[in-house]
C-alpha cells in the first residue's frame, strides 16, 4: 500500500466557547458546541459530515443527538490518547474511502460531572486489584512510576518541578488558558504548594475543567480549496500495553509511546530535530518526561537534567528549556497544567498544534514553524497516540 | 486488624470473578496464592484464567512465600472513598520473590514518609479483613510488627 503521509489533513479545528467551570452545559451540550465552532471554522456544516469519531459521548449519542447519519464510526477509548489514534484512524478512513469528511470530537463534564459516568467495576481487573487500595483518580497511577524513575535515574524533584513553571509562562501568553492571569511560577512554589500524592503537590497536577474541542478532516486535494489553511497529517502512531498501571513492565518506560512513537517517526520520515514544535500530554508535571525519553528527544534517564536547564535573558527574566524562548517549545497553549484539562487532554493538545501551524497564536507564536509532534498517553501510561503535523 | 464489627468498611471492594476467586478464598485465610502456569513454569499476577507470558490455559494456584520488594510507590495525601481516617497513606507497587508485581497498601504504624521508604525496601504480607467476606493482601516493612 502507498503511503498515507500528508493524503488528508485538518481543515477545521476549535474549542468549545469557553473552558472552565462551565455548568451551563452537560457532556452532550459540550460535544454540540465543540462541533458548531470546528464547522464554522471549516466552511462546512453538518451535512458534510460522514464519518463520526468521538469517546466520551459514543458514536450513536452523536449521531441522535445531532439527528444525523455517518456511514462511517469509530469510538476508540483508549483514553486522553483517544483523539490522537482518532486522527490516525480517520486518516486511514479518508484514504479509503469510507468517509469524505472526519469529524473528530471531544467534550468532557470534567469539573462540573454533568452527565458523567464513572469508570469500570468492581469486578473488573482495576475494580479488583487497584481500587481496593485506594488508588482513585489520575494523580494516584500517574504518579506511581515517578519514584522508580527517581531511583534508577537519579531524577529530583526539583528538576520536575521545572515543568509546571515553564509551562505557566506559555499560559501567561494565551487568553483563552485559565492560568493566563495567575503570574509566574518559580520550581520553589510547585514545590511549596500542597501535596497531594506525593510525588506531586498541586503544582504538579493539572486543572480539572469543562471544555470541549473539534477538529474537520478531509482529504488532502479536496483541502485546498477550504477557507482554512491545510494542516497535513505527515504521520502517526498507536498503542496499548495494559490498563493498569501496576501492570507497567517496565515503571520507566511507556512501552505503547515507544511504539507510537517509532510508527508516527517512520510513516513522517522525520527525526526528533526536524520537530519545531512539541505538544506533550501533560497530565502531570513527569507526563512529558517519560515522553522526552520515550520518543527520543533525549537519552533514557536524562529527561530530569534536560528540563531543569535554564539560561537567563538580559533582563535577567529566566528562561526554560521548553518554555517561550527556550530551544524546544513544548505544552504552548500552556498545557494540561495551566491552559485546559477536562480529563481527556489529547484533542486540546490537536488543537494547540493546528493553532500554531495557522499562525494563529499571537504573544505565543513560535516563528517559523513548520512540523509539530502531539504525543499522548491513554489511562496513565497505558495506551499512546502520536500525530505529527506539517503546514506545507 | 480492622473493627469491621464496629465500623463498616467504606472502601471499594473487589468483586471477585470465577478466574481470580481462589485468589481472594485465599487471601481469606491469610494466604497470598498466585496461578502458576504448567506450560511455561511461571507465575502471573493479576490472576487471569491463561497466562500472559505463553497463553497456555493449564494453570495451577501455589501459594506464594509473601515476601516482596518495594519496587514503587506514593503516598497519597487525598483519599479515596473510604480512606478519609487513612490518609496519608501509601500505595505500592509490590515485586514478590516469585516475579509479578501487584499493587497493595504499605501498612506502617508511623506516619509513612519518604526517608523511610526507600525503594526495593523489603516487605512481607500481611493481611486485612476488611468485611466478612473480603480480606485484602496488604504489606509490611519485612521484620516490622503489624
Amino acid at each position: 500500500m502507498s503511503s498515507l503521509s500528508r493524503k488528508v489533513a485538518i481543515v477545521g479545528a476549535a474549542e468549545t466557547n469557553q473552558l472552565g467551570k462551565l455548568p451551563h452545559l452537560s457532556r452532550m451540550g459540550l460535544h454540540a458546541e465543540a462541533i458548531r465552532n470546528a464547522l464554522d471554522d471549516a466552511g462546512l456544516t453538518l451535512k458534510d459530515v460522514d464519518g463520526v469519531f468521538s469517546t466520551v459521548a459514543g458514536p450513536n449519542e452523536i449521531s441522535e443527538y445531532l439527528n444525523i447519519t455517518p456511514r462511517y464510526v469509530d469510538g476508540t477509548g483508549v483514553g486522553g490518547c483517544s483523539y490522537m489514534v482518532f486522527v490516525r484512524h480517520a486518516v486511514a478512513a479518508i484514504a479509503a474511502g469510507y468517509c469524505d469528511v472526519a469529524l473528530i470530537v471531544h467534550g468532557e463534564s470534567g469539573r462540573s460531572w454533568i452527565d458523567m459516568e464513572a469508570a469500570g467495576t468492581p469486578a473488573s481487573p482495576q475494580g479488583q486489584f487497584e481500587a481496593p487500595y485506594g488508588a482513585a483518580g489520575a494523580p494516584t497511577v500517574f504518579s506511581i512510576p515517578v519514584l522508580r524513575h527517581f531511583h534508577q535515574f537519579g531524577t529530583t524533584k526539583r528538576q520536575m518541578s521545572h515543568v509546571p513553571a515553564a509551562t505557566r509562562e506559555w499560559a501567561l501568553l494565551n487568553p483563552k488558558a485559565i492560568m493566563h492571569d495567575a503570574g509566574s511560577i518559580t520550581p520553589e512554589d510547585v514545590e511549596a504548594s500542597p501535596v497531594v500524592c506525593h510525588p506531586f503537590n498541586r503544582l504538579d497536577c493539572c486543572l480539572v475543567a469543562d471544555g470541549g474541542g473539534a477538529l474537520v478532516l478531509t482529504s488532502a486535494e479536496r483541502a485546498r480549496d477550504m477557507r482554512r489553511k491545510p494542516v497535513y497529517v505527515l504521520g502517526s502512531g498507536e498503542g496499548t500495553a495494559h490498563r493498569q498501571v501496576a501492570m507497567m513492565r517496565d515503571f520507566t518506560v511507556s512501552d505503547s509511546s515507544v511504539l507510537s512513537g517509532r510508527q508516527a517517526f517512520a510513516e513522517a520520515k522525520i527525526t526528533p530535530a526536524d520537530v519545531d514544535h512539541l505538544m506533550f500530554y501533560d497530565a502531570f508535571s513527569f507526563t512529558p518526561m517519560m515522553f522526552l525519553e520515550d520518543l527520543g528527544f533525549v537519552k533514557r534517564g536524562e529527561s530530569g537534567p534536560f528540563v531543569a536547564q535554564t539560561t537567563k535573558d538580559a533582563s535577567g527574566k529566566t528562561i526554560y528549556h521548553t518554555g517561550p524562548g527556550g530551544s524546544l517549545p513544548m505544552n504552548t497553549n500552556g498545557g494540561g497544567l495551566s491552559y485546559c484539562h477536562t480529563g481527556r487532554y489529547g484533542m486540546f493538545a490537536l488543537l494547540e498544534a493546528v493553532y500554531q501551524l495557522r499562525g494563529e497564536c499571537g504573544a505565543r507564536q513560535v516563528k517559523d514553524i513548520e512540523l509539530s509532534l502531539v504525543h499522548g498517553p491513554g489511562r496513565h501510561f497505558a495506551a499512546a497516540g502520536t500525530v505529527v503535523l506539517t503546514n506545507v | 486488624m480492622t473493627d469491621a464489627q464496629t465500623k463498616p468498611y467504606r472502601g471499594p471492594l473487589p468483586r471477585p470473578t470465577p478466574e481470580t476467586k481462589p485468589f481472594w478464598d485465599g487471601a481469606k485465610q491469610h494466604k497470598l496464592m498466585l496461578p502458576w502456569c504448567k506450560a511455561c513454569g511461571r507465575a502471573h499476577f493479576f490472576p487471569r484464567n491463561c497466562c500472559p507470558h505463553c497463553f497456555a490455559f493449564d494453570l495451577e494456584w501455589r501459594q506464594a512465600s509473601g515476601r516482596g520488594k518495594l519496587h514503587t510507590y506514593v503516598i497519597n495525601h487525598k483519599p479515596a472513598r473510604g480512606f478519609e481516617d487513612k490518609v496519608p497513606y501509601v500505595i505500592a507497587v509490590v515485586e514478590l520473590e516469585e516475579g509479578p508485581r501487584m499493587m497493595s497498601n504499605l501498612v506502617m504504624d508511623e506516619t509513612p514518609t519518604p526517608d523511610k521508604l526507600p525503594i526495593d525496601m523489603d516487605l512481607e504480607v500481611c493481611f486485612d479483613d476488611v468485611t466478612a467476606e473480603i480480606t485484602l493482601p496488604k504489606f509490611r516493612i519485612a521484620g516490622a510488627r503489624s
